[in-house]
């Protein structure tokens, strides 16, 4: 046992609640179900920051490092002495940080749920989900075993999949959780096969000894591992491609982003609890864990860096043309997790090196707040209007002032204006790729440009542009419980930035020193006031400029507007090709051949049966007769052929 | 005494079991065919007592099984009467042609 053996409870309450509520919600708590939900989240926050402050601050350090501590460990499944499957936790500085992300952010979405969702006739069965989703996401961070954290990530694949479905009546939803679920599971392929190369080569499945084996240049498995390969591509490359392969598929990564977008057919305060603030971040997560791995190889960490990179300006392209406002929201998310992913792959082991890490963890620390808070603000906002898109809103800032100062902080932190969180963790990312590519620094810094444009578009068009026009009844802003959350996010979007991330959660546990460039930050700033002010002069009031911009550049306005027509090429792919070239002759082999061969073997039965069916007359003498023919036949065998 | 040839006492039994055999098949009335069953188990009876006499004169057991047959007969003839007055009772018929009701 272990100082911090409670830590179990912090997953195991919401476990408990989803146990409750999905059992018995709907006939006994249906109305205080979200109390419950939110009273026992509540609790699970504060353990968090307790373990937090006892972590950081007491006794975490030893000698200046941040120790990996394994409170719990229980072995579930044994396949040989040294390769077990085993469910524990983990305390360092990565998981207890995202810890206080998960439940924190988990908290401001149960509250403000009490509000977006009242009166929905599944109330309870709501609450159960969010319930079901907060353990598996906390069950995920606190992994010690590869398949552990394995087994969590599917579980957060289906309660994503089932928030995403909560309206099921709307055929659209029921696609998007379809397809949120299919092409997450197909990523999960590539991590299954991921998990079992490195497993394999490294003899164990568990975190601590994985990374150690593969570490160490004197160790007989990272030997093996790098001498085998497979076409011509050594095999750990291919591991950590292929677990890479299913944290894009988590993190909306560029190619197998297509579901993010899509999901937002679930209910708002999902959106910004799974699909912007923690469950699209495990990629980022599951790439930081297996940080030590990725650095000893290149071409691994390669790929990273161009797949963040590439999504992070192909998203904010496409959120530049979108009106959908949680569609926005969602490209935006895919691109600021793209900054996450290159940071992490900029970064190198140690010390000034490790900066990319730590910008990593940091802007998916501010970026949980802010981008919650943007879909909290956005949820007000359907709330009120009852429209996703941004051609029925406008002039909103009259009628919801909360919410308008808080988006509007949250869109500051976002585009990275000082001294909003944003700003910090950007600046790191930035300092990270300038040291280590040009290429993605220039990338990156005009993505940041294009990142300002958008949000402010957004911002604009939703509460400046033209005059409200609500009609008929409405009923103001929501209730407190919907503005408090927006309050305490808002408070959480100015002031994350001067967490002192970088004491903490660096990629060898030391403190690191990081200071603002001044001059450094001009370029990107300013690119961001400027995106600001083009949003503006476009969007401030109603005019046409920025049609005219957009037929303009015509033909790449469309593209962007289809979202580059990825949608279409998938579809292309699977029912012209795989559908064609598979689907069918598969199917085909299965009616003819595998049915086929049951089929004849029944009906041939029958036709047989149906022929001698007759020798069953009734008769009794017949019988005997067949009787005495036999005996007399099997007389004849016996005693003149067989002897 | 002469001795009875063997081949004799075995033509009896032979020709005893066909008569049987054919009364049989082609008596209609269940009766006649329950008679006919006898006449059968009796041909055996009349092997077994004659190779129990010709070939092991020291041992009984071709008398034992000739008395188990018998009794076992009287039970099968009792079983079976009792059978053959069921019928009569449902069909109003003891012609075997009659009772062809189990059947596919």
């Amino acid at each position: 046992m272990n100082i911090y053996s409670y830590i179990a409870l912090i997953p195991l309450l919401p476990l408990a609640t989803f146990l409750l509520l999905g059992l018995f919600g709907k006939k006994y708590f249906s109305s205080i179900s979200g109390i419950l939900g939110t009273f026992t989240l509540a609790v699970s926050a504060f353990i968090s920051l307790a373990v937090a402050y006892s972590y950081f601050f007491v006794n975490g350090k030893v000698d200046g490092v941040f120790q990996q501590i394994i409170p719990l460990k229980y072995t579930w499944l044994t396949f040989s002495p040294n390769v077990s499957i085993d469910m524990g936790i983990v305390i360092d500085p990565l998981s207890v940080m995202m810890l206080v992300v998960v439940t924190f952010v988990s908290l401001m979405v149960h509250i403000f749920s009490l509000g977006y969702m009242k009166g929905e006739e599944r109330f309870a069965t709501y609450y159960a989900f969010l319930s079901l989703f907060t353990f598996s996401m906390l069950g995920l961070v606190l992994s010690t075993n590869i398949f552990q954290i394995y087994m969590f990530w599917e579980l957060v694949g289906v309660s994503s999949f089932l928030l995403i479905g909560f309206y099921f009546e709307k055929p659209s939803a029921v696609a998007a959780a379809k397809k949120a679920f299919i092409v997450t599971r197909f990523a999960d392929l590539g991590f299954l096969i991921g998990i079992l190369i490195l497993s394999f080569h490294a003899e164990t499945l568990d975190f601590q000894t994985l990374i150690s084996r593969l570490t160490d240049t004197q160790s007989t498995q990272l030997m093996g591992i790098t001498t085998a390969s497979f076409m011509g591509v050594s095999m750990l490359t291919w591991g950590l491609t292929l677990v890479f392969m299913g944290g894009a598929g988590k993190s909306a990564m560029f190619p197998l982003h297509i579901w993010l977008p899509d999901a937002m057919e679930g209910p708002t305060p999902v959106s910004a609890l799974i699909h912007a603030a923690t469950m699209v971040v495990a990629g980022v997560y599951l790439v930081a864990r297996l940080f030590p791995v990725f650095v000893f190889d290149a071409a691994a960490l390669t790929i990273v860096t161009y797949v963040g990179a590439f999504s992070a300006l192909f998203a904010a392209i496409i959120a530049c043309t979108q009106t959908d406002i949680k569609r926005v929201l969602a490209y935006s998310t895919m691109s600021q997790i793209g900054y996450m992913m290159f940071a992490l792959g900029v970064s190198g082991k140690g010390g000034e090196e490790g900066l990319g890490y730590m910008a990593s963890l940091f802007h998916l620390f501010t970026h949980a707040f802010f981008k919650s808070l943007l879909f909290l603000g956005a949820g007000a906002v359907i709330h009120l209007v009852h429209s996703n898109d941004m051609k029925d809103m406008g002039g909103l800032r009259k009628h919801m002032p909360i919410t308008h100062i808080t988006f509007l902080i949250a869109c500051l932190a976002i585009a990275g204006i000082p001294p909003f969180a944003g700003f910090f963790s950007k600046e790191e990312i930035l300092t990270a790729a300038f040291h280590s590519n040009k290429l993605i620094y220039v990338l990156a810094v005009f993505t940041s440009g294009l990142t300002a444009f958008y949000m402010f578009r957004l911002y604009f068009s939703i509460f400046w542009n033209k005059e409200a026009h609500l009609h008929g009844e409405h009923h103001g802003e929501g209730t407190l419980s919907m503005k408090i959350p927006l309050i305490i996010l808002g408070a959480c979007a100015l002031l994350a930035g001067f967490v002192p991330i970088a004491d903490w959660v660096t990629s060898d546990g030391i403190a690191l020193e990081t200071h603002i460039d001044i001059v450094f930050s001009i370029l990107p700033v300013a690119l961001a006031i400027g995106g600001i002010l083009l949003a503006l002069s476009f969007y401030k009031t109603e005019n046409s400029k920025s049609d005219k911009i957009a037929s303009s550049l015509n033909g790449f306005y469309q593209a962007a507007y289809h979202k580059f027509y990825i949608d279409e090429i998938y579809l292309f792919v699977t029912r012209k090709i795989i559908f064609n070239l598979i689907g069918r002759p598969a199917a085909w082999i299965d009616k003819n051949i595998v049915d086929g061969l049951m089929n004849k073997m029944a009906s041939g039965t029958a036709v047989i049966s149906e022929k001698i069916k007759g020798f069953q007359s009734g008769k009794t003498q017949e019988y005997a007769l067949y009787f005495f023919l036999g005996i007399i036949s099997l007389s004849a065998l016996f005693i003149y052929i067989i002897k | 005494m002469n001795e009875i040839n063997i081949t004799d006492i075995l033509l009896v039994s032979t020709a005893l079991f066909f008569v049987g055999v054919y009364g049989f098949f082609t008596r209609r009335n269940m009766i006649t065919m329950l008679m006919s069953v006898e006449l059968i188990l009796n041909s055996v009876n009349i092997n077994f007592v004659a190779f129990n006499k010709y070939l092991f004169p020291q041992n009984l057991d071709g008398i034992f099984f000739t008395i188990f047959i018998i009794t076992i007969a009287a039970a099968e003839a009792a079983v079976a009467i009792a059978i053959i007055i069921n019928m009569y009772r449902s069909h109003h018929s003891v012609d075997v042609e009659d009772a062809t009701d189990l059947k596919y």
